[in-house]
């Protein structure tokens, strides 16, 4: 049984086109438009960065973009917060170390 | 430019559409505005079917009435304007708020204002809690039921309430193993119906429980609990490891309540209603005469009592803008009653303490 | 004790079960709730007005059992899955036993299931007799499964299929 629910006693769920993300340069598969950090969920994906000074695993908390502890570089930007920011075809996704490098 | 509306209603959960849609109805010029893309706030994740009476919704799955509260939005949109995806950011002067959508900040002109911020899940101290797979309930119900997704195989859950309960409930309709329940009371504190339905699916309950460390690199691997004894002290050799990959905390909600303080509003600390809340009277209305509160902000109860409040709070604005009103006076009178009804059993014994002596406070402010 | 446990003891649930001779009449319900929670769906669900709450919506479901006839339209109506039809005549060494039921997979008409205790201890097995799916009931199926008439009072739920679905 995977993560993904196929069919559920009460719920249907509306699902975007199958697409293809990339997560530390590794290939995987995905839904077009649900956030990201579900999507590395789905995929098995727990681990999402590591905290800035005790270098903690971080991973999904919150899901409402709120706590932060879902922050990854994303298409080059650090610092998105991927239980809200919904997936595209092709999206680098990348961990960052505790608050990330803002290039200049 | 800034926009003008009469009433601003901050928060699109039931409290909040409620409000803004009598409001509306009644005929002021209302602007909503929620941070979430979606209306209807924690309704949206409920699949379970409401209780209350038959005459408002019992019976009803959540997600259904939060279709029928839009609904009866966008019957009022002549008088009902609605921003999503944006917070209400503050309060500046008397008469001004400020909100922030991805595109752009904007001042907002009001002559009343109606806060529904709903609540925040409380947190709980342990071993690694921060530990990957360690997630609060709502992220479990949002990630199951609105994105189709199992946070994990094996679930513990922690706390015995009724959202503890009915999220262990919605895990197995998603196919999701609870492999327990913990609970630091001797009793179980939800609806015991909701306790009977999980149990008799074998879901052991351990009361006088607590989580003292979740297990694991990098991600859940276990759960370490312990019996407590009768002033909650870990009681020793008592420790049970049990295998999971996700531990669901439902330790409690406590209201979201930083724009009542922006707006000089009295606050009161109640434990029975969830901690710090803004004084309200029975027009539940803050000691700033301009500004209401209804749902979980004014006090952690439910969402049937949040859409009476937020009725209620919605006439009320509108009354105090435009005058008494028949209409306005029936709402309230019928709101009222059902909320005594609501809360006239045992059940309901906390919330009628901490919210009577919120309004015996606010009558010597 | 419910409240420590979730499962009713024997004393609690001698305070909602019908008496020996009404059991011995036909199908009857039972609803296991005897909490003051505000809820009354059940009150108005029952067309022989057998379900009262005399001091208003907290108050515990009173069921008249010589009123009752069994024909277990509140059983979708109770949002807490409280209600079972009971049917101690169905034949001489069976009982029917009809359970709300929310999850999948779904049994079919004949097929052989689990019956699972107040504990979720799997007792008994059961045959599959009717699944009522109503648009009425909004996905709470109505499952009606034949026990062996010892196990009719303590089965409260099915487990169908090998898994809980995909």
């Amino acid at each position: 049984m995977g993560l993904r629910i196929e069919e559920h006693p009460i719920l249907s769920f509306k699902k975007g086109r199958k697409i293809n993300f990339f997560f530390e340069g590794k290939n995987m598969e995905g839904f077009e438009g649900e956030p990201i950090a579900a999507a590395l969920h789905a995929a098995g994906v727990r681990l999402l960065r590591h905290s800035p000074h005790k270098n903690r695993a971080r991973g999904f908390f919150c899901a409402i973009g709120r706590c932060s502890s879902c922050m990854m570089e994303v298409d080059g930007e650090v610092n998105t917060m991927t239980c809200i920011t919904p997936l595209t075809d092709g999206m680098q996704i990348k961990m960052q170390k505790g608050h990330g490098v803002i290039k200049p | 430019m800034s926009r003008k509306t009469q009433v601003l209603v901050v928060g699109g959960g039931p409290a909040g559409l409620s409000a803004a849609v009598v409001a509306a109805q009644m005929g002021a010029k209302v602007l909503l505005v929620d941070d979430n893309p979606l209306l209807g706030g924690q309704l949206v994740k409920q699949t379970h079917r409401f209780f209350g009476s038959s005459a408002r919704d019992a019976g009803i799955r959540g997600y259904a009435i939060a279709e029928k509260l839009c609904e009866d939005a966008a019957a009022v949109k002549k008088n009902l304007s609605i921003l999503m995806n944006t917070s209400a950011v503050g309060f500046y002067g008397d008469t001004e708020a400020g909100i922030l959508s991805p595109e752009r900040y904007e001042p907002v002109s009001f002559e009343r204002v109606i806060v529904c911020t709903g609540a925040v899940e409380n947190s709980l101290n342990f071993e690694n809690n921060d530990l990957p797979g360690v997630y609060g309930a709502g992220a479990v119900q949002t990630l199951m039921n609105v994105h189709g997704i199992r946070p994990g195989k094996k679930i513990l859950m922690i706390g015995s309430g009724n959202i503890g309960l009915i999220v262990s409930y919605q895990l197995i309709q998603a196919g999701v193993e609870v492999v327990g329940l913990v609970e630091a009371l001797p009793t179980i504190g939800g609806y015991l119906v909701h306790a009977s339905k999980i149990r008799r699916l074998g879901v052991p309950i351990h009361t006088n429980h607590t989580i003292i460390s979740a297990n694991g690199v990098e991600k859940v691997k276990s759960a370490t609990i312990c019996r407590l004894d009768e002033k909650f002290q870990r009681v020793p050799n008592t420790e049970l490891e049990i295998g999971c990959d996700c531990i669901c905390l439902a330790v409690g909600l406590s209201p979201l309540i930083d724009l009542f303080q922006q707006g000089n509003c009295r606050m009161f600390f109640v434990p029975e209603l969830g901690g710090l809340v803004p004084l309200l009277d029975v027009n539940m209305r803050t000691t700033n005469h301009r500004i209401y509160v209804a749902g979980d902000a004014s006090g952690i109860e439910e969402a049937t009592t949040a859409i009476l409040g937020g009725r209620i709070a919605g006439a009320c604005a509108y009354e105090s803008i435009h005058g008494v009103d028949d209409k306005a006076q029936a709402i309230i009178a019928d709101a009222n009653e059902e909320l005594k009804h609501l809360r006239s059993g045992s059940t309901g014994e906390k919330v009628r303490w901490g919210r009577d002596r919120l309004i015996k406070e606010i009558a010597v402010c | 004790m419910l409240i420590n446990d979730g499962i009713f003891s024997q004393t609690e649930l001698e305070s909602i079960l019908p008496s020996p001779e009404r059991m011995k009449k036909g199908p009857v319900a039972i609803i296991e709730c005897i909490q003051d929670i505000p809820c009354d769906p059940c009150v108005s669900s029952c067309p022989s007005h057998a379900i009262t709450m005399k001091s208003g919506i907290t108050d515990k479901p009173c069921l008249d059992h010589v009123h009752c006839i069994g024909c277990g339209l509140c059983v979708a109506s109770c949002p807490g899955l409280a209600i079972f039809i009971v049917d101690m005549n169905y034949s001489n060494r069976s009982a029917s036993l009809t359970v709300p039921h929310e999850l999948l997979p779904i049994p079919k008409v004949g097929e052989i299931v689990a019956g699972l205790d107040r504990a979720g201890k799997a007792v008994c097995e059961a045959k599959t007799l009717k699944v009522i799916k109503s648009k009425k009931y909004d996905k709470t199926m109505v499952i009606t499964i034949e026990v062996p008439k010892e196990h009719a009072m303590a089965v409260r739920a099915i487990k169908a299929g090998k898994g809980m679905g995909k």
